[in-house]
């Protein structure tokens, strides 16, 4: 997942719409762990296009 | 480092402070952790609230932390037929619109006050379990790992919802479940100070757009757009940004505060407790689907949970079977509303503007006394009972 952090306004609407609870939100950046299954749900629910889905290697 | 209490309360929100008070009026050493380091902020909210909600909660108002006193409602439908609902003529108690920043700093002294401890910048990053019943949290306070044991965890992350999951209630979402928001702070505009307006239809899909006023020439000006209608990434703040250019009152000001955040607007969850823990406030998932609004019902849920849990404290026994009294009284206030509202938004999302005109029109004739959603869907039915018919039970 790429996180444009000049975009990011730390408000946790990825975090609670993730299917998986993949993301945690430490106040200023944001971590995704393994259980990320790349579903695209967080990149719609962020309200300003912070998330992008990285292109798969 | 490792603590141990009665009770952990993660999240200091409101609902994390009524059930941390409850509790700790009630006699149980209670500690209650926030992951900010300020309690109130940054604000994710429109801050709307009413006075009877308040009141059923005890709490009198304070203005200091209300930022307006508002007459009643307005609702706008696309084509810009205005709904209005003046509650003070007919000498009701009607909204306030809160100072959140503040507001939750005070109900957290109400916490304070009657014994709990609080602890800033110190996150929960797991559960602790034992056997299937939930014992304590991991956390890290100020980046140091901590280790807090307690007979009852108490999830009030909000919208996040991370601490019920990791104990094993599935709190996740539908994506036609949750609610995309931005909101400006914004100044300078020329608004009605004495109403809480709602503009509904295509240019807020599945949500509206909300002006709330916030004292003289401010407001609280946002948008809440539901998650499945949303097509490009970010696309919210352009629904709102495109709404204010086109609004004569709004577009001549400024914005002085931007925020954006996730509201759940879905049906009630199935189960609010475990062994050892339960789940209060946007955490349990308890905001109006119709409305959006979660902070009365979310105090609610954390005083009935607050005062369980003081009987759990004098039993020794935090098992789900003597939290189900909490799970009883929550759903006695709150099931069957949260139930009729969810199935009210189902049914509204699919309608037209052309229809959205029609019911704001027609609900004009009928006439609303007083600003609840009961009596919306009360006075929709007389005029188009096909409506409501999926929910009439309700009604």
């Amino acid at each position: 997942m790429l996180i444009n952090v000049e975009k990011c306004m730390h408000c946790g609407a990825c975090v609670g719409s993730c299917p998986q609870n993949a993301i945690f939100l430490n106040d200023i950046f944001l971590e995704f762990n393994e259980l990320c299954n790349r579903c695209g749900r967080c990149v719609k629910a962020c309200p300003v296009g912070a998330l992008r889905l990285e292109a798969k290697r | 480092m490792k603590l141990k209490y009665d009770v952990v309360v993660v999240g200091a929100g409101p609902a994390g402070s009524m059930t941390a008070r409850h509790a700790a009026k009630g006699g149980a050493s209670v500690l209650m952790i926030e992951k900010k380091p300020e309690i109130g902020a940054p604000l994710r909210c429109a801050e709307g609230v009413s006075k009877e909600g308040l009141k059923k909660l005890g709490i009198m108002v304070d203005n200091s932390w209300i930022s307006a006193d508002v007459s009643g409602a307005k609702i706008v439908s696309p084509g810009g037929k205005v709904l209005q609902i003046d509650e003070k003529h007919a000498g009701n108690e009607v909204g306030v619109v809160l100072e959140r920043h503040r507001f939750d700093k005070a109900m957290a002294a109400e916490a304070a006050r009657a014994g709990a401890e609080i602890m800033l910048r110190t996150s929960a990053v797991d559960v602790i379990k034992k056997g299937g019943v939930v014992t304590g949290v991991k956390a890290k306070c100020f980046g140091e790992p901590l280790t807090i044991e307690a007979d009852c965890v108490v999830c009030a992350d909000g919208f996040e919802s991370q601490v019920a999951r990791w104990a094993g209630i599935d709190t996740s979402l539908k994506a036609g479940d949750i609610t995309t928001c931005f909101q400006y702070r914004m100044v300078n505009i020329k608004h009605d100070p004495e109403f809480c307006e709602f503009v509904i239809g295509s240019m807020a899909p599945g949500g509206y757009v909300w002006i709330f006023p916030k004292g003289d020439d401010t407001a609280n000006v946002g948008i809440g757009v539901l998650l499945n209608k949303l097509k490009k990434p970010g696309e919210v703040k352009s629904y709102l940004d495109r709404f204010i250019a086109k609004d004569d009152r709004l577009k001549c000001g400024q914005s002085v505060e931007a925020i954006a955040g996730g509201v759940s607007v879905c049906a009630p969850l199935d189960k609010c407790i475990g062994d050892g823990f339960l789940v209060v406030g946007d955490a349990a998932r308890v905001i109006d689907p119709i409305t959006g609004g979660g902070i009365v019902n979310g105090m609610i849920t954390g005083m009935h949970a607050g005062k369980v849990i003081a009987k759990a404290v004098e039993c020794k026994d935090f098992s789900e079977a003597a939290l189900q009294e909490y799970e009883t009284l929550w759903r006695d206030d709150l099931e069957n509303k949260l139930w009729r509202n969810w199935m009210a938004k189902e049914k509204f999302l699919t309608l037209p503007d052309k229809t959205l005109d029609d019911v704001i029109e027609t609900l004009n004739e009928v006439g609303v006394e007083r600003v609840t959603v009961y009596n919306l869907l009360k006075a929709i039915k007389e005029k188009h009972p096909d409506l409501v018919k999926e929910f009439e039970e309700f009604l």
